[in-house]
């Protein structure tokens, strides 16, 4: 009785495609934004590029299942008096994705956010004044056979 | 005599241990007896499918496949995790749980169909009915409640149904999987190769067997997506995708609503659920897991 | 269904806040059938414990649909925990739990 198990058809199913993927959204990657949130977020982008490397915990995915919902995880509970966490989609056409103001609360962000296409992800932390950033690539791609 | 007895049927059955021989003599033929063994020839079959996963992923626990995907990659728990943390499916469970205890308008209730307690209700399926010569399955057999007791019939794919066998899968948790394809009974054993059978045949444009992708290449990325294994797949179906919410879906969807929906992916046309080429897929695909415990319904992407 | 579901819960002197509001989070970029679906998103949300606002957030359109945020808080069993949001087209939500 011969066991299928072991057949061994190779198949071509197993190349990776990392691509920028075409974006999930339709039509386009712009995401509409008030005036004052457009403000924040200039503001932002130029904390992020005169930030210092963070200390604190970043967690992101390399490739987004979904990029719809990508989750995002900022930790800097061990930084003391963290007033701000903001998180920074450098290919969405409004960076800002959100700006958490602090006030007790430990430095600790959870969320799940909407990425349009591969890009690099700042998760800028302020305590004391001061601003430091950890940046990670998330990559977007196009499902095979889930997706 | 007891000599005679075990060289006949090692011949007929292909079993080597002496010890099985004895205990299916006893039990009976036709495989409707209190205790069933399971066929030696499937149990052989079990043995060498998970043996391959087991050696293929050396550091994975039996239990650790049934989070498929998420187990082949960190970067993909990571995201599992993520999601499970509030899962999005619980209004629905919560919607199966009170779809389930609602009585029906006769005033009975679904679990007055099924035997034992309810949290009991997921692993007794799919199971061999002997009488009617086919494979039982729980959304079949909660379709055929409701028409027992005066209702309408619902889909069985997804929805209310989904919902219903999601809370059972859910209140079973932890729970081993055991299907039994009875030693001597050549109708189940016929079901079950044939459910084998279309695991392992190619079939549509592409060309791919199940097998192709969920043994062959599990592990593997298929363009940006990760295959999971085949070993595990029914231990969290009822199960919520993400593709399935999107538009109007609320996410649900029945194991044969998935081999509808991975048929297609192959360009195959998809068979009309269970009638007895998904019900019999079932039965080989859930008697492969025996041994795994039931994670409850679960988040895939 | 609960539009805002909220599951505050404390261990080793610290409260985790879980937080999913059920919304659209419309970027109001979105076609569909030719027709753009209008902008239509939490603006701000915020948290207090105990009265106290912990946190003040400024939410962008390219937070998912039906948001999910977790917070951490120093704080006890019992404690009060209140979410208050607001989206663009003017209409609000609330909830209060008090942390298991």
């Amino acid at each position: 009785m011969e066991r299928r198990l072991f057949l061994k058809s190779a198949i071509a199913a197993s190349s990776v495609a990392t691509a920028v993927g075409a974006g999930l959204l339709t039509p386009s990657t712009v995401f509409a934004a008030s005036a004052k949130f457009k403000d924040l977020s200039g503001v932002a982008v130029s904390n992020a590029a005169g930030a210092s490397e963070g200390s604190f915990k970043f967690k992101a995915p390399k490739i987004a299942e979904n990029g719809a919902v990508v989750p995002m995880e900022v930790n800097a509970s061990k930084i003391d008096n963290v007033s701000n966490v903001s998180l920074l989609v450098a290919n969405n056409a409004t960076q800002l994705a959100a700006s958490f103001n602090l006030s007790g609360a430990l430095g600790f962000v959870s969320t799940r956010i909407k990425m349009g296409k591969t890009s690099k992800v700042h998760a800028l932390v302020t305590a004391g004044g001061a601003t430091t950033r950890v940046t990670k690539e998330v990559k977007v791609t196009i499902g095979g056979c889930g997706g | 005599m007891k000599i005679t007895k075990t060289i006949m049927l090692t011949t007929l059955v292909g079993v080597f241990s002496s010890v099985s021989v004895t205990q299916s003599l006893a039990s009976g033929h036709g495989g409707h007896g209190a205790s069933q063994t399971q066929s030696s020839k499937v149990q052989a079959d079990i043995d060498a499918f998970q043996d391959y996963f087991k050696k293929r992923f050396a550091d994975l626990e039996l239990d650790d496949f049934s989070k498929g995907p998420y187990a082949m990659s960190e970067d993909k728990m990571l995201q599992f995790e993520a999601a499970m943390d509030m899962p999005p499916f619980e209004d629905h469970l919560d919607k199966g749980e009170k779809l389930w205890k609602t009585p029906f308008k006769n005033g009975k209730t679904y679990s007055s169909c099924f035997s034992g307690p309810d949290e009991g209700i997921r692993t007794q399926f799919p199971k061999w009915n002997a009488a009617k010569a086919k494979v039982d399955t729980l959304e079949q057999a909660i379709v055929d409640c409701r028409v027992k007791n005066g209702e309408k019939k619902i889909g069985t794919g997804k929805g209310k149904l989904a919902w219903m066998s999601a809370y059972l899968t859910t209140l079973a948790e932890g729970q081993t999987i055991n299907v039994i394809v009875p030693e001597g009974d050549a109708k189940a054993l016929a079901a079950y190769e044939d459910g084998k059978k279309f695991f392992y045949a190619k079939r549509g444009q592409l060309n791919l067997s199940c097998a192709n992708c969920h043994i062959d290449n599990a592990g593997m990325r298929i363009r940006g997506d990760t295959l999971s294994p085949a070993l595990g797949h029914i231990t969290h179906f009822p199960v919520w995708r993400g593709k399935w919410a999107r538009k109007k879906g609320d996410g649900f969807g029945t194991i044969q609503r998935r081999y509808g929906g991975c048929n297609k992916q192959v360009r195959a046309s998809p068979f009309t659920r269970h009638k007895s080429e998904y019900d019999n897929l079932e039965f080989f695909h859930t008697v492969m897991s025996n041994g795994m415990k039931i994670s409850g319904t679960e988040y895939r992407q | 269904m609960a539009k805002i579901k909220l599951k505050p819960k404390a261990r080793k002197g610290v409260i985790s806040i879980k937080a999913l509001v059920k919304h659209p989070m419309e970027t109001g970029l979105r076609k569909k059938k030719g027709k753009v679906v209008p902008a239509n998103h939490i603006d701000h949300l915020t948290i207090s414990h105990n009265g106290n606002k912990i946190v003040d957030a400024d939410i962008g359109s390219s937070v998912s649909k039906d948001p999910y945020f977790k917070f951490k808080v120093p704080g006890a069993k019992g404690d009060t925990i209140e979410l208050k949001y607001k989206d663009n087209l003017g209409k609000t939500g609330t909830k209060t739990a008090k942390s298991k």
